[in-house]
């Protein structure tokens, strides 16, 4: 497979959102709005390029019988390092994010990653695959982020857009919102799929 | 078999190992930015409780002992105290009120050295977004300017009192406003170790 190919299937193909469903946690609950889903994304691409790069240089040291555990240290190294970054130089983002930085750890698309593709491929494909993962899942986020804001507070990233007579729509803030909007748009994106094939 | 053990440990306690290297470099580069950071953040909440000052109340401070928690540890208090040319102006201390929708709600109050309160600020909450959290909006927080136990009944409108709850949200209201009555109380039974304590300059 060519490097194209291994970043971009990451962003629409096998996009780990719309696609395989993984990473539901963080993306259901850190969407409230478009820049939190940014900034989340942002944190998770992040991790996962590192410890794709890392699995993928250790891939042939690690033995196969605790493999896990080692992934698991790597990653909990990043998401740390990820943390510690963040409330010293991005406070206002640390902060409305809180607690689900450090459930980066268990957000499977990048276990996922690690075990599927990194520990069995060279470091520059590993790294593109997890640039490639990490920007497809940036993108759901955002998208998701912003249709909720839209709706839920009539702004996307903080502009905004009804006006100020628009009585926004609770529901799409709160946590059901959130599985309604990802629920419309897989249903949108299948149908569009099924018409294209 | 026990040289394949030995290749499993290894390899871990080599991982981990470097994982705490990595870690301990990291967190004595960003040590100091992120004490900055809570610094500045505990001064934008103090200069939005207190009446103006020129010391840094950050670093004249009272701390006084308030009941104990569910394990038996005495809960702290830690009042800053804001100076206009030496004159005591005012003192801010956090106080948390464990009764909202979602976890605690932590207000910092603004309190002058006539019992009034001078302002109140939301510092953290898990409210619900749209309905409870209105107790952040300084329409709301603007209603406990000037009011002190004497001039005003300290409950929300639904159960009698003065301040407004917000329609499908009373909770998050009655547990802020019961913070700040506390704390008021617990100000006037100490005020004079807040205000002398530790000495005029």
């Amino acid at each position: 497979m060519s490097l194209v190919k291994t970043f971009t299937k990451g962003i629409w193909k096998e996009n780990a959102v719309f696609k395989l469903l993984l990473g539901m946690c963080p993306l259901l609950a850190v969407t409230t709005s478009a820049e939190n889903g940014l900034g989340m994304g942002a944190a998770s691409t992040f991790v996962l390029v590192c410890s794709n790069i890392v699995v993928a240089i250790l891939r042939k040291l690690i033995p196969s019988k605790v493999r896990i555990p080692a992934f698991i240290i790597i990653i909990a190294t990043f998401v740390t390092v990820v943390q510690l970054c963040m409330e010293a130089w991005v406070y206002g983002l640390y902060q409305a994010l809180g607690i689900f930085i450090p459930l980066i750890v268990v957000n499977c698309l990048i276990l996922g990653r690690a075990e599927a593709f990194a520990s069995k491929r060279p470091v520059l494909d590993a790294a593109v695959d997890g640039l490639g993962m990490g920007l497809g899942f940036t993108l759901a986020l955002f998208i998701l982020g912003s249709v909720r804001e839209l709706f839920g507070s009539g702004a996307i990233l903080g502009f905004s857009i009804f006006g100020a007579s628009y009585q926004p729509m609770l529901l799409m803030i709160l946590p059901p919102g959130a599985f309604i909007t990802l629920g419309l748009l897989l249903a949108g994106m299948n149908k569009f799929e099924a018409r294209n094939s | 078999m026990l040289k394949d053990m030995s290749r499993l440990l290894i390899t871990l306690t080599l991982i981990a190992a470097s994982a705490g290297l990595i870690l301990s470099l990291v967190e004595s580069a960003t040590r100091e930015p992120i004490k900055e950071q809570r610094r500045l953040q505990m001064l934008k909440a103090l200069s939005a409780v207190l009446p103006e000052f020129d010391n840094s109340p950050d670093t004249d401070i009272v701390t006084l002992e308030n009941g104990v928690d569910k394990k038996g540890k005495p809960v702290l208090v830690t009042f800053y105290r804001a100076r206009k040319e030496q004159q005591l102006v005012g003192s801010a201390f956090k106080m948390i009120a464990p009764d909202g929708y979602s976890g605690n709600i932590e207000v910092m109050i603004g309190i002058r050295p006539d019992e009034v309160v001078n302002a109140i600020e939301i510092l953290t909450h898990a409210e619900t977004p749209g309905l409870g959290d209105k107790i952040t909006f300084s329409s709301w927080k603007d209603l406990f300017k000037n009011k002190s136990l004497t001039n005003a009944d300290w409950r929300v409108k639904k159960d009698g009192g003065e301040f407004d709850q917000f329609s499908g949200a009373t909770i998050s209201p009655r547990a802020v406003v019961g913070a700040v009555q506390k704390g008021l109380e617990f100000f006037r039974e100490n005020k004079t170790k807040i205000l002398a304590e530790g000495g005029q300059p």
